[in-house]
């Protein structure tokens, strides 16, 4: 039996340094392992990869670790939310935490991502604190937009995250310009457009993929099937829901989005597929379990059946957790640690959050240009308030 | 005699000491003035730019192979390859979007609508993903676009072809609205619009593009740009100012020149900014006339003149001594005939009229009941 140990110094640094540094100090942390997804890949114009994926001990642990966090936070936030400090718009990814983070693990920084708006855990995933997740969300100044966003506006463009966007179907189009502007640079990297069954309908992402596929841009789009768009399930919206395939002359796969290996060998091989011969599509069959956002009950149009179905079968942290024991690479109780670990973690960043101040008066006239030429901005009564822009 | 080598154009007797940009073909017969057309002034710019700083690209419908749907671009996919000078499909939404997008990651787009009536297809990523990312992300990402074409009406081509957007995207906090009238306008703004960090959005019209104007030597030197954010003023006066922008600017000079021969001494502005806007100018220049008349093509209600006429109301209310008086095109979609097409539009004596009752020189209007 491995035993683990573990600094503890290391678990109360921010989320990213804290799991670079955690070491498995088993003599197989890094041996490889090889995992069945749990379904086969389906493709479209192309043969899909393998149900066999390589993985490590370590890079298990840290699946099961980073999930965990993103789980925790998306419950944190439906407290905070029903506690009135999150307000307006909290759209929570619990459920859906495999695609992000079997994603990041296929890729790299200098690979981009963008989302619509349910972008709490990418942006984790991507590198960011929880700290300027909570913040952001109750609108304070260490938020990562400086609590002028809120939780649809996270962004992090240094670690390749772009949003964070409000507007259905809008990131599909600019995330093909990420991939036209890395072709442009000829960086060798790809983009990730991330996008829902909702958005799959958009005549703007129809464009984007013809343009796409007319000049071999490095764009993944990724939808995220969850089945429901807002209230409306995927049948009442879509003639053909075959996400996967309404690339037509853009290769796809479908892929199980509650499986992190999956979800990390469909990423992968579209990154290299993208590089070489542009746009494919990955369907992630995936599920959310709160409802669209938090003023929607997730219960007017989907039975409670369905939704403890899905967590019982298909939960992607319970999947890992049971090959971790089935692997012998920790105990139950060494998980519910880590679990409780990262519950601490929430809870610290939470009340370090609300420390955090809103943002000063004049943040309001801020950012509105890089460049404002010292013109004039003015508030509600502009013979009370105005500025200049610098 | 002292002789430029490869100077290929021919006998001139002013000889320019400043580097000529290339690809810019220069009508000059005489000496002391050089002229420029419009379309000259915007080919010279994008080319220009293109060639300084290479995260430059322009796309857009027909701007590569047809040479640009009005010969703006033209020679510059020759030029720079069909890497720099994207035509794209008929999508503006679409390619709108991959045209933030680009900018998002750091290049510098140029986006060109064949008109802007089709950038309404693009609106929601020219306000929701470019105006407003900077403000939303706190300065993190940034979106250096420039969004150019014509703008406005042009001739005879009807309702859906005809409209003007300078008061709709005015309105939007986190874009640059610019109007050019003249060559040196076209040129210095498109310019410095290219270099601003911001989104831009560039008025052109389609009739000007043919117009030569003279212009300066400095015009074009290839570090030429007009601040953006400052209004010009094209003819200085005492009695009257009359606020225009683009095509109306040269309608105000020439109501202008009639007013002249009446004793009514015009100021005329060329706003060249509708965003931001250069109230310093103009309520400096209406404090000194006391009267003010504002000229746009676009449509009348909540228009650029209506907010020019509140800035004066707010900031100079004591100096005006006449009510402000507003020349705007028709209530009414465009018409085609011709006809009706020269009522729906301003024209010199419509002008004209305006300044004079501003001067209490004729009786006003009759109301309607």
């Amino acid at each position: 039996m491995a035993h683990l140990t573990r600094r503890t110094a290391d678990l109360l640094k921010p989320f990213s340094v804290a799991l670079s540094s955690m070491r498995l100090l088993t003599t197989t942390s890094t041996t490889p392992i090889t995992v069945e997804t749990s379904l086969p890949f389906t493709g479209h114009k192309i043969d899909p990869p393998s149900r066999s994926v390589e993985t490590t001990p370590q890079e298990l642990m840290t699946f099961f670790r980073d999930m965990a966090l993103m789980r925790r936070m998306e419950i944190a936030a439906d407290s905070l939310y029903k506690a009135k400090l999150i307000r307006g718009f909290c759209h929570l990814y619990d459920g859906q935490e495999a695609v992000a983070v079997g994603m990041e693990a296929a890729i790299t920084k200098k690979d981009c991502i963008i989302t619509a708006y349910r972008d709490h855990c990418i942006f984790l995933g991507r590198g960011g604190t929880l700290l300027e997740c909570f913040s952001e969300l109750m609108g304070r100044k260490d938020g990562c937009s400086k609590g002028k966003g809120g939780s649809m506006h996270f962004y992090k463009k240094d670690s390749g995250f772009y949003g964070g966007h409000g507007i259905v179907g809008a990131q599909i189009p600019l995330g093909c310009g990420l991939a036209f502007a890395q072709k442009y640079s000829k960086d060798e990297n790809v983009t990730f457009a991330l996008y829902g069954d909702g958005a799959a309908n958009q005549g703007q992402l129809f464009e984007a993929l013809n343009m796409a596929a007319l000049w071999d841009l490095p764009a993944i789009l990724v939808c995220e099937n969850n089945h429901y768009g807002m209230g409306t399930a995927e049948w009442r919206a879509a003639k053909s829901p075959a996400y996967y395939k309404r690339g037509d002359y853009v290769p796809g796969l479908k892929v199980d989005g509650m499986d992190v290996f999956a979800v990390k060998q469909a990423c992968k091989f579209s990154k290299e597929h993208a590089l070489k011969n542009g746009p494919i599509i990955l369907e992630m069959d995936t599920y959310r379990y709160h409802g669209h956002s938090m003023s929607d009950p997730g219960s007017t149009y989907r039975t409670r059946d369905e939704i403890s179905g899905v967590r019982q079968e298909r939960d992607p942290i319970e999947r890992i957790r049971k090959l971790v024991l089935s692997h012998d690479l920790a105990t139950e109780k060494e998980l519910k640690d880590i679990e409780k670990e990262v519950r601490k973690n929430v809870d610290e960043a939470i009340a370090q959050a609300k420390e955090s101040p809103m943002p000063e008066p004049s943040e309001l006239f801020t950012n509105v240009y890089v460049k404002g030429y010292g013109v004039e901005s003015f508030g509600a009564d502009r013979k009370e308030l105005r500025a200049v822009l610098p | 005699m002292l002789r430029i080598a490869g100077n290929k154009l021919g006998a001139r007797g002013f000889t320019s000491p400043f580097l000529k940009p290339a690809g810019l073909t220069l009508r000059s017969y005489s000496s002391s003035a050089k002229q420029m057309t419009v379309r000259e002034a915007l080919n010279s710019a994008l080319d220009e730019e293109m060639s300084a700083d290479h995260n430059v690209f322009l796309m857009g419908e027909e701007v590569g192979e047809y040479q640009g749907a009005y010969k703006v671009s033209k020679g510059l996919m020759q030029k720079f390859g069909p890497q720099r000078v994207v035509d794209t499909p008929i999508t503006e939404a679409g390619f709108t979007g991959i045209g933030v997008g680009a900018a998002f990651y750091g290049l510098r787009p140029v986006v060109e609508f064949m008109t802007f009536n089709f950038a309404m297809q693009a609106m929601d990523h020219i306000i929701n993903s470019a105006a407003k990312t900077n403000y939303m992300s706190s300065g993190n990402i940034n979106v250096p676009i420039v969004f150019r074409g014509p703008n406005g009406a042009a001739a005879g081509v009807g309702a859906q072809h005809s409209q003007c957007y300078a008061a709709w995207y005015g309105s939007c906090p986190g874009l640059k609205v610019l109007v050019p009238y003249s060559s040196e306008d076209a040129r210095g703004l498109l310019k410095a619009a290219i270099r601003d960090p911001d989104p831009v959005v560039f008025l052109e019209n389609e009739l000007l593009y043919g117009e030569a104007f003279p212009v300066s030597a400095e015009v074009f030197d290839s570090g030429f740009c007009i601040p953006i954010g400052k209004a010009k003023i094209e003819r200085e006066g005492k009695h009257v100012t009359i606020t225009s922008f683009s095509k109306m600017v040269g309608f105000s000079l020439k109501a202008a020149e009639i007013l002249a021969k009446d004793g009514i001494d015009a100021e005329v502005i060329n706003l060249r900014s509708i965003r931001p806007l250069d109230r310093t100018t103009i309520n400096a220049s209406v404090r000194k006339t006391n009267r003010l008349v504002t000229v746009e093509e676009g449509f009348p209600q909540h228009g650029v003149g209506a907010e020019i006429c509140t800035s004066i109301v707010e900031d100079s209310f004591g100096y005006l001594d006449a009510p402000v008086e507003r020349i705007a095109g028709a209530d009414v979609p465009m018409p085609y005939a011709a006809n009706l097409e020269r009522m729906a539009l301003p024209q010199v004596e419509d002008i004209v009229r305006a300044a004079k009752r501003a001067c209490y020189r004729s009786l006003p209007a009759a109301a309607t009941a």
